[in-house]
């Protein structure tokens, strides 16, 4: 699948660091502690960032960085510590029956590898990488504010009811 | 660049994160597993962005990220109000809805 030509800066690169998170978000999955597992998200959503940034989307790795590693972090480990009276390993993480999620989840990569594979095979993402140009900022608020200004406003909506059900939640009455 | 070694990596990220929704008790962790499923969404749309030479993918990569922290908010929000009727946020104990 890999031939000579495409071994360029980009494809060690993406091996690297996709290697990273892969093995970050299975730290996530099966590590016996909560702050832990917070910490291996960081790496893979870093991961996830540097990822964007080999497909040329600069503004979306920079909100990646913001959003995720930046406030969704911070409230997982604040959640962690109002909801936990240690901070430690803890052993019953897991469900009873766990390991049936194994075949589950391998089950649907087979098919979802075998689709993929399938379906593009050796196909490039872009002829000459050298091409491939960051995406300005300006290019982007166009598509949000101009075809795409209804989901725009839907999100703000959803993002209106989430703070007000978060307060109203959290709230103690 | 093949198109499909960025669709290989979501799919492998988002199977191992479906292992951690079904596979965790606790409910902070299968919020975790949560964000790694969105984040190989967004990596499918910003690949295929890319293939497309279309600016759209990388409008809904931004969407989907305001999508996933209002939902990390609302879940702890949740999750903190179990924990304070219930000293546990176990989620095998919630059985009220007889799900």
């Amino acid at each position: 699948m890999v031939a000579a030509d495409l071994l360029v800066a980009q494809n060690v690169a993406f091996g690297i660091i996709s290697l990273m998170m892969i093995v970050g978000a299975l730290r996530v999955v099966t590590v016996n502690n909560v702050v832990h597992a917070a910490l291996w998200l960081v790496v893979v959503l870093s991961g996830a960032a540097a990822q964007y940034l080999l497909l040329s989307a600069e503004f979306v790795a920079i909100t990646q960085i913001l959003v995720y590693v930046g406030a969704v972090m911070v409230l997982f480990l604040f959640g962690t510590m109002l909801t936990r009276a240690r901070i430690g390993s803890e052993s019953d993480l897991n469900n009873k029956n766990w390991a049936l999620g194994i075949p589950v989840a391998l089950l649907m990569l087979g098919v979802m590898s075998y689709v993929i594979i399938d379906g593009f095979g050796d196909e490039r993402l872009i002829e000459n990488p050298g091409d491939m140009e960051p995406i300005p900022v300006q290019v982007i608020s166009d598509d949000i504010f101009g075809p795409y200004l209804l989901p725009f406003w839907a999100l703000s909506f959803v993002l209106l009811v989430a703070v007000i059900g978060a307060i109203v939640l959290a709230r103690k009455d | 660049m093949l198109t499909t070694q960025f669709l290989l990596l979501g799919a492998v990220l988002f199977c191992i994160g479906v292992y951690g929704v079904l596979a965790r008790k606790n409910a902070v962790m299968v919020l975790m597993s949560i964000e790694l499923i969105l984040n190989s969404v967004n990596i499918n749309l910003l690949a295929f962005s890319v293939r497309h030479g279309s600016v759209d993918g990388n409008t809904f990569a931004l969407y989907i990220i305001a999508i996933a922290a209002a939902e990390v908010g609302v879940g702890l929000a949740m999750v903190l109000l179990i924990y304070r009727n219930r000293r546990t946020i176990a989620l095998d104990d919630l059985s009220e809805m007889k799900g």
